[in-house]
């Protein structure tokens, strides 16, 4: 291994295992970065839609979300840029109780997230299923700031932070792979923090 | 954004390749322009970025990300700026410690949203360090000998504080100070604001925001508030909140 001359690591302490390779801790910061204007979204026309292949195309109103069985994660989340937040905390609801009610059909294997913006990230369909991913408007307690992706975002811990659309809008669901935002313009169609999946060929 | 996908294959990074730091120049007390020779170049577009990787001897890594400066120009070099921030881990060491002649890691172009082709007119608006994409824009149009294709608003606290200052001036830019401008400048000082923007909103323009957090959110406010078109804002936001 070639090693960078006169680079050494700060902190000798033992590495923090949360952390994924190549990220770093950023502490109580939360870097902001979006790629496009901050929408100004009202919660009294918000909607959440599952659409694609499912066999009950569903909508849900800010209040009809509420009304679901709410649901927390509480860990880490990593961005590509390679900062990585550790021991936070949402609120919101399930994906996994949005798709029971929409119910999707065998055929669908991916699902394309489009936020309000137009924003849009791809995952295969197991990636946001099984306790894996939420839709959430409270971070810490509080109403999820808008430029964190307010009134409500998607959250998808395991995989690199881009992955969590702010600003969602819902869920189509695919029988094939349909490569997102930063995924046309070279990011990785999958995004595992643990494997380095930061490019596309990583 | 939300249009079919496109017919070209998605754009993929080079490999990790050690490129050979051949220059370095201040460009204020707090940002240094890394000029590096590259074994393997690729072509990058105006507004795309590298990753810097450093390694220690223990095989401890830090990556981070910076703006290539320099202009397509079909050379094997790239220049990177680079804001020494507090506690910055990557941007320290470069700063204190890296010198001509040593090797870097690196991996790009990367970028594929905030890139600019030469092929629009472009209004560019950057606060502080949030220059450094756009200055490779700038130096585009004007080795294109097309600087009426772009429009250059920068925002800085100070003189002291601008980037490139002795390259900016022109009648494509415009310089906003916000806390002390030079003496006898006319515009008294205070934040990006509409008066600014006028006459810059020119039609079928794409904008290209870039600074921290906050910057990028006035200015885009200001632009929308203006009437500019939503989805022909392009943003790229910088560093620690």
């Amino acid at each position: 291994m070639s090693f960078t001359r006169g680079f050494r690591r700060r902190d000798r302490g033992p590495r923090d295992a949360r952390l994924p390779p190549g990220q770093y801790d950023v502490g109580s910061d939360w870097p902001v970065l979006t790629a496009e204007p901050t929408p100004r979204l009202a919660t009294d026309t918000w909607t959440f839609t599952v659409e694609g292949l499912v066999e009950q195309h569903k909508t849900w109103t800010w209040d009809e979300m509420h009304a679901l069985p709410p649901s927390t994660f509480q860990g880490d989340i990593h961005c590509v840029t390679t900062w990585s937040k550790l021991g936070v905390s949402f609120g919101g609801v399930s994906v996994d109780t949005l798709l029971a009610l929409a119910r999707p059909l065998p055929s669908a294997t991916h699902v394309l997230a489009v936020g309000h913006t137009g924003y849009t990230t791809n995952l295969p369909l197991a990636d946001v299923t099984d306790g894996k991913a939420w839709v959430v408007w409270s971070y810490d307690g509080r109403p999820l700031p808008v430029e964190h992706g307010g009134p409500a975002r998607l959250l998808v811990p395991h995989l690199y932070f881009w992955k969590s659309a702010k600003w969602v809008a819902g869920l189509q669901l695919l029988d094939h792979d349909e490569p997102g935002f930063w995924e046309q313009n070279g990011y990785h169609d999958r995004g595992d923090p643990w494997l380095e999946q930061r490019y596309q060929g990583d | 954004m939300t249009e079919a996908p496109p017919a070209v294959p998605p754009p993929r990074p080079g490999r990790w390749q050690t490129a050979t730091l051949v220059e370095v120049r201040p460009e204020t007390a707090t940002a240094k322009t890394f000029r590096l020779a590259l074994p393997e170049p690729s072509p990058h577009l105006a507004g795309q970025h590298y990753v810097v990787r450093l390694t220690a001897p223990d095989g401890y890594t830090a990556s981070r990300s910076y703006s290539v400066a320099s202009p397509p120009d079909g050379s094997a070099e790239i220049e990177l700026t680079v804001e020494r921030l507090p506690d910055g881990e990557v941007s320290s060491f470069l700063h204190d410690v890296a010198a001509p002649g040593d090797s870097l890691e690196i991996r790009g172009p990367i970028g594929g949203w905030f890139v600019w082709r030469g092929d629009t007119p472009a209004l560019l608006i950057g606060g502080g360090s949030g220059v450094v994409p756009l200055m490779a824009m700038l130096r585009l149009a004007r080795g294109m000998g097309r600087p009426d294709l772009v429009r250059l608003i920068v925002s800085a606290r100070s003189q002291a504080e601008l980037y490139y200052a002795g390259e900016l001036p022109g009648p494509e830019t415009a310089i906003v100070y916000t806390r002390r401008p030079p003496p006898g400048w006319t515009r008294p000082p205070g934040r990006l604001n509409r008066a600014d923007l006028a006459g810059s909103m020119e039609k079928d323009s794409v904008a290209y925001v870039c600074g921290s957090a906050g910057f990028a959110d006035s200015a885009t406010d200001l632009l929308i508030d203006a009437g500019f078109p939503t989805p022909d804002i392009r943003v790229e936001r910088f560093g620690p909140t």
